[in-house]
């Protein structure tokens, strides 16, 4: 009896483990920025080249720090929600333009509406690095002391806003900036 | 399809592939071998972006990886061995953005240890197992043959003689 049951339960780990499998998703590297200070960054504004955006605009208040790109097509997935995001729920949400042309970005954001309250021109992409950006879109939720308590990789979407985002920026609200 | 809207398929087709990827991708310049100061230097810079994983294409590592970003750390890579950074540095670099992933030697702490450990488990409760049973059959006692058993055996024993007899007859 256990010599045939030896092979079958074998499988079944098997099968367990191929399962488990089938539903990770490998994109999603855990960040080791998470719990840290958002790295520091001082870019040209996007829509106004002279000013700067920094890292310093960060504090005080908590921010989405959305990571996109004018050629990402996911990108634009998640902009209606961004849109959204801004008009309606009163969220700050700074960009870093990854990448790209200012033209383009500019175009990009005249036809889709511009959710951003600024956008950082990273166009040789170092920022990013420094943010560990491995694809965009990436949005981090950065607290009101700057540090980055959440990554997202991937556009967001209203599941992930509604059971993760959405609460966790409730959270941060209340906490002493 | 008339031949007119397949010809104007075929343009924007065309346009497509030549003229889009030019416009979406501002890219950087990969390193270029006579960028390198010495033979030694080129040989670290080798070395070390084979032992780094691409981020975005995962199962590559650096070295082999055409993903914009793996280009854009390259020269990163690279700009760190000019400045004089040592290779410990360079991957810390690397882990505090990108996490132990980067690393296709991780080091050894409590969220590796599985990775590390793991293959020497398998190892041992396989030989373990094998041990077990060889010893269980070695020891186990030998099953006396049957009467209809031994009756074959004798058959095929005097057959087997049989043959041999009439072959070194002939």
């Amino acid at each position: 009896m256990t010599r045939t049951l030896i092979p079958l339960v074998l499988f079944a780990i098997l099968v367990g483990f191929l399962y488990v499998g089938l539903n990770l998703k490998p994109r999603e590297i855990p960040s080791p920025l998470i719990g840290k200070p958002a790295p520091e960054f001082d870019l040209p504004r996007l829509l106004d080249p002279q000013s700067r955006v920094a890292s310093k605009d960060l504090l005080g208040k908590v921010t989405l720090v959305n990571a996109w790109a004018s050629w990402c097509v996911s990108c634009r997935a998640e902009h209606q929600l961004l849109m959204e995001l801004a008009k309606n729920q009163n969220t700050q949400i700074y960009g870093i333009n990854y990448k790209d042309n200012r033209s383009d970005a500019l175009r990009y954001l005249q036809r889709l509406g511009n959710p951003y309250v600024a956008n950082g021109h990273d166009l040789n992409g170092r920022v990013g690095i420094d943010w560990g950006v491995i694809g965009t879109p990436e949005t981090f939720v950065v607290d009101k002391q700057g540090t980055i308590r959440y990554k997202q990789i991937g556009p967001i979407n209203a599941d992930v806003w509604r059971t993760t985002i959405a609460p966790l920026l409730q959270q941060l609200e209340q906490e002493q900036g | 399809m008339s031949p007119h809207s397949r010809t104007t398929l075929s343009v924007l087709v065309l346009f497509c592939v030549l003229v889009m990827p030019a416009q979406a991708i501002v890219e950087s310049k990969d390193i270029m071998p006579e960028e390198f100061q010495s033979e030694a230097e080129k040989q670290r810079f080798k070395e070390l972006v084979a032992e780094l994983r691409c981020t975005v294409c995962q199962n590559q590592n650096l070295a082999d990886s055409n993903a914009s970003l793996a280009v854009d750390l390259r020269r990163e890579v690279f700009e760190m061995i000019q400045a004089g950074k040592t290779d410990q540095e360079i991957a810390d670099f690397l882990v505090a953005r990108y996490g132990d992933f980067v690393l296709y030697k991780p080091p050894f702490k409590s969220t590796t240890a599985v990775l590390w450990i793991g293959p020497f488990v398998f190892f041992i409760v396989a030989v373990s197992i094998l041990i077990a049973l060889i010893i269980r059959r070695s020891s186990a006692p030998a099953q006396p043959l049957s009467g209809q058993e031994s009756n074959e055996l004798n058959r095929v024993l005097q057959q087997a003689a049989h043959d041999t007899q009439k072959k070194a007859d002939e």
